[in-house]
């Protein structure tokens, strides 16, 4: 392995797969700068039309929930199950929204 | 063993089997680098475009064998000709990663071909032939990444360590040579200019010249000096590489005649 200090920096892909739909995350890959990395991103994540736009970020830049923290940040919601529009009867008209 | 084909001779396929020639050769060369890219990324990015040359090449050849006097498909045009019968440009055919030569010499070739054939399809657009028109609508989007790719590299490299320079010069002092062949202009050009089939390589020197020309000096790489040494690939009499390499390409369908994937 080399010297870490020597690899390009690491970055987040996003890809929208069409007009209208989010930016999702699709993995990362290295490059030296922001213009190289959105050439790789094309080159390694949209070779089988899954892109219309990607976005990248620096990995460094992405600020991150602590795994640590993961019971108190998330678990409370697990009991508050009427968070959800399921309780609610829907008119027919909008039943497939 | 099957025996070669007798490609078309007229002045139309001429013109025609120059470009698909071209693109063919070229993406075996940059094809050698599969596997074996400075970076996996790059490794990925070398072989999309192998591909997309490939393409351009089949959608020619399968053209060109549709309009011939005896009909032939892409693969016997492909495969089953002989060295004198490919009229790629000689730069496409020099030896690549395969012999010894760096990542430098792949970045620079590749902006060299990709910027001539980016104005090529570029003019083929307006081509009398639709099928032209039409594969060359398509190849004129894949060859403008390829060029920005390669000419991203190539300032990145030139402009970059000492080392990364020094080769980079050497690389376009060896490959500057064979440049002005991509402009010798002959009576298939002649008569594809006066069909408007497509454009006459000399009309494209003066824009190959200062795209070429305004990434070199961003690179901070001096342009060699002019040779009087013409390559003459594009008339079928090529350098002693490209036999090498059709041995290697044509083994397959010679060895398995007709196969399929």
């Amino acid at each position: 392995m080399s010297d870490v200090k020597n690899e390009w920096p690491l970055w987040e892909v996003f890809v929208r797969p069409k007009a209208g739909l989010d930016h999702k995350h699709c993995g990362s890959l290295h490059a030296a700068d922001a213009k190289m990395a959105v050439q790789m991103a094309r080159d390694v994540y949209t070779r089988r039309l899954e892109g219309t736009s990607v976005w990248v970020v620096r990995s460094d830049q992405i600020v991150a929930s602590d795994p640590a923290d993961k019971g108190m940040l998330f678990d409370p919601a697990e009991d508050k199950v009427y968070r959800h529009p399921t309780f609610y009867e829907l008119p027919e008209a909008v039943n497939h929204m | 063993m099957t025996p070669s084909i007798t490609p078309p001779s007229d002045l139309r396929a001429r013109y025609l089997l120059r470009i698909a020639d071209t693109c063919l050769i070229h993406a075996q060369r940059l094809a050698e680098w599969c596997g074996h890219g400075p970076i996996l990324e790059e490794d990925m990015a070398l072989t999309n475009m192998a591909l997309d040359l490939v393409g351009q090449a089949r959608a020619l050849l399968t053209h060109i064998g549709q309009a011939a006097p005896v009909k032939l498909d892409e693969d016997q045009l492909a495969f089953l000709r002989e060295e004198r019968d490919y009229l790629n440009m000689t730069l496409a055919e020099l030896p690549g990663r395969k012999g010894g030569r760096d990542f430098a010499d792949a970045t620079l070739r590749n902006l060299m071909l990709g910027q001539w054939l980016l104005l090529l399809w570029q003019r083929l657009q307006a081509s009398s032939d639709a099928e032209v028109a039409a594969i060359a609508a398509k190849a004129v989007k894949e060859a403008r990444y390829h060029v920005e790719h390669a000419a991203d590299w190539v300032v990145r490299l030139g402009d970059g360590t000492e080392e990364s320079a020094r080769r980079s010069a050497q690389a376009l002092n060896r490959l500057w040579l064979y440049t002005p062949e991509l402009f010798d202009t002959d009576e298939a050009d002649a008569q594809a200019a006066a069909t408007g089939l497509g454009p006459a390589r000399d009309t494209l020197r003066a824009d190959w010249q200062a795209a070429i020309g305004a990434v070199l000096a961003e690179a901070q790489l001096a342009l060699p000096k002019d040779s009087a040494f013409r390559s003459t690939g594009s008339r079928g009499v090529h350098s002693e590489h490209l036999g090498y390499m059709l041995a290697e390409m044509q083994h397959l369908q010679r060895a398995y005649p007709g196969g399929k994937w």
